[in-house]
């Protein structure tokens, strides 16, 4: 690879600000692009080949390979044709972009493969649905799968951009829940309306949470969150009058599509449409939804690792007495971080609440806060891909062994042992600085001759 | 006196029930490089953070251009044109060098953030080098001028230094403290520095303060308590280093 590519680079260096890269006016390298997609097909193949392609069945007399290579092309087709459009589109900018900046060895690395991977998952992400062989189990695995790798995303604003160790997360998803099914059943807000309330009220309670602990690190903060937790969750549970004790809401409104509701008959989404009533459709809208929730979590995430505020939380993780003398407010540094992350996780208990249309305290016990900090963990904290990764793994495998029932435990214990012996700091630990100055110009033609500027 | 810089008088710290400082008068003129020197737990640290209100002063007064700093919080005292590199570093070490440097210009508008970058560049190339290398991989001497200059980003008028010295080689301190001089000379940056190596640190000072036991001893220009028989026997045995 590398003879041919130093090769390739040191001809058409010159030539290639306007062929490699394309220009604003439109120059496109076809064969660079299809080289690409002809690639990453090719990788889609090996992948998929395996994974969709072969199956263990049981039949008399042992297992036997069933093949399915319909599946196969079909995955491979999409990454390929994905990959092009991707290439003709969206990545088709114009150089002088963040990209052309970056050292050639961290864009080799997170470049390339974390966005092979990245739009891989996205594009499986977006596609579910209508992938072929997707059920009603697979997408409702898929929402509840998308609900984790939000509620990952939002404690990495904690955990992994501030370095606060919150044991308690899953109190402001409780606090997002209850604020939407108190509200819908109560005052008949509907679930648009109620999702702005929800991301407040649990902001609101993040900074509630942030006062007592600003002048707790490490353990002490751990257990002060954990405590915070269980007492929202007891307290759940005893008021009665106000939150239905240990019997729950019940009945919460499903959330519509633009005043549409997914019932059948006169007037529901299929009505409108003229499509027959399915109950796919809720189940499908529903999906979505969450799949937009994750994305808005993930792009402000992404965005405010970019802003002063990102970069006061970083590093105050990294030291607190440097930032104080540095003049940045440890007040108000880590009360916003509390409050963002807990607003996340609030969006993300008022949808749980419109899907299961039932909760409960049950709901928001010790054990959903170690998983989702678990998630945060392996992923490899302050990374957003390795956290989708972990939350894929970790809820699809809950899934997976659901039939070992009481081994399942086992397993993930196991795993994450594993995973904390190979790769002590997370699946994806490389933190990539957030801001480039404009590097050497030889770096910029390097890049293009990697054929992604 | 009244047209001291920073002035510390009568303060008094305490550790819980321990005391560290016991009534300290200091006085920092605009234009100097003082310095405070002293062993071990004499009480050297102790004052440059009670300078910076961790922790705050029990008893006495701390005053900069005039205004009372003696119960303000740190980062309010940090926004008013004092910087400090503190004891150890402290680095950001999992960010990059520019990325640290882009911290200590937290506090400014960022209008002069290019020409700042420029200008701590030219003090220490070596840093230039390292821009998008992560802080915690840069060698000790490397580090220590990243302090430093991450401290000049924030534009100060006074700059705090807590041993810069700490754990270098001679060379580096050499060059470290020529840099100091230059700054001072050049910029008219006033530097208040603590030092152990105190044959350094006295010899780069307009004045000194001697420290033991959280009491100043002894003051006097910096060659002139180099040329003490008492701060000789005292900090410079086993010869200059």
């Amino acid at each position: 690879m590398t003879a041919t590519t130093k090769g390739a680079q040191d001809t058409p260096a010159k030539p290639s600000a306007t062929a490699g890269r394309p220009g604003p006016a439109g120059g496109i390298d076809v064969a660079h692009v299809l080289k690409d997609a002809v690639i990453s097909a090719l990788i889609a193949l090996g992948l998929f080949g395996v994974i969709m392609g072969l199956k263990t069945e049981q039949a008399p007399g042992g297992l036997v390979l069933e093949e399915n290579w319909e599946r196969v092309i079909w995955a491979v087709g999409i990454v390929f044709v994905g990959r092009l459009l991707l290439n003709l589109t969206i990545w088709r900018r114009p150089g002088g972009k963040i990209d052309d900046l970056m050292p050639v060895g961290l864009k080799k690395y997170s470049g390339f493969v974390g966005t092979a991977i990245g739009a891989a998952l996205i594009l499986v992400a977006l596609t579910l649905p209508f992938l072929p062989g997707a059920g009603r189990y697979h997408v409702d695995l898929g929402t509840l799968v998308l609900t984790y790798v939000m509620l990952g995303w939002g404690l990495n604003i904690v955990v992994g951009l501030a370095g606060l160790l919150d044991l308690g997360y899953v109190a402001f998803y409780a606090v997002g829940a209850y604020s939407y099914a108190l509200l819908a059943t109560t005052f008949d807000l509907g679930f648009w309306v109620c999702l702005p309330l929800a991301f407040i009220l649990a902001c609101f309670w993040g900074i509630i949470l942030g006062f007592p602990v600003l002048r707790l690190r490490g353990d002490y903060l751990a257990i002060v969150t954990l405590a915070f937790g269980e007492i929202i969750r007891v307290v759940l549970l005893n008021w009665s009058e106000f939150t239905g004790g240990p019997n729950g809401i019940g009945q919460i409104p499903r959330p519509t599509f633009f005043g549409l509701e997914f019932s059948r008959g006169e007037g529901g989404f299929a009505d409108y449409f003229g499509l027959d009533f399915s109950s796919m459709h809720r189940i499908i809208f529903l999906y979505y939804v969450i799949l937009v929730l994750a994305f808005v979590t993930h792009l402000v995430s992404v965005r405010l690792r970019k802003l002063p505020i990102g970069r006061a939380w970083e590093a105050m993780r990294e030291d607190e007495i440097a930032c104080r003398s540095l003049g940045l407010s440890i007040v108000r540094t880590k009360l916003t971080a509390f409050a963002i992350g807990a607003g996340f996780g609030g969006l993300a208990g008022a949808f749980f609440a419109t899907r299961q249309g039932f909760i409960s305290p049950e709901s928001f016990t010790f054990i959903e806060s170690a998983l989702i900090l678990a998630i945060v963990v392996l992923g490899g904290m302050g990374s957003q891909l390795g956290v989708a990764i972990a939350a894929v793994v970790m809820i699809g495998g809950f899934e997976y062994f659901r039939e070992f029932e009481q081994y399942r435990m086992l397993v993930f214990g196991a795993m994450m042992v594993l995973i904390m012996v190979w790769r002590p700091r997370g699946l994806v630990s490389a933190r990539a600085p957030s801001v480039y100055l404009k590097e050497r110009k030889k770096v910029g033609a390097d890049m293009v001759s990697q054929g992604h500027g | 006196m009244s047209q001291a810089m920073l002035e510390v008088s009568g303060v008094t710290t305490y550790y819980g029930n321990i005391v560290a400082l016991r009534g300290v008068d200091v006085h920092v003129n605009q234009g100097e490089i003082v310095t405070l020197i002293g062993a071990n737990g004499a009480g050297k640290s102790t004052l440059m953070m009670t300078i910076f209100g961790k922790p705050q002063a029990r008893d006495g007064r701390i005053t900069y251009m005039g205004e009372d700093i003696t119960r303000m919080p740190t980062h309010k005292i940090a926004r008013l044109s004092i910087a400090q590199s503190p004891e150890g570093r402290r680095i950001f070490p999992r960010m990059t060098v520019f990325e640290n440097l882009q911290m200590g210009a937290a506090i400014t508008d960022g209008t002069h953030f290019q020409s700042d970058l420029e200008k701590v560049f030219a003090f220490f190339p070596r840093l230039k080098e390292r821009m998008h290398q992560r802080g915690g991989t840069l060698s000790g001497g490397e580090q220590q001028m990243l302090a430093i200059a991450r401290a000049l980003m924030s534009r100060p008028k006074l700059l705090l230094l807590d041993e810069p010295s700490l754990g270098l080689a001679p060379l580096i301190v050499k060059q470290i403290f020529e840099s100091l001089r230059t700054l001072n000379q050049e910029d008219g940056l006033t530097v208040f520095l603590v030092e152990q190596n105190a044959y350094h640190a006295l010899k780069l000072a307009h004045r000194g303060y001697v420290m033991v036991n959280g009491l100043i001893t002894m003051t006097g220009g910096g060659r002139e308590l180099l040329a003490r028989e008492e701060v000789r026997a005292a900090y410079l045995e086993g010869g200059r280093h």
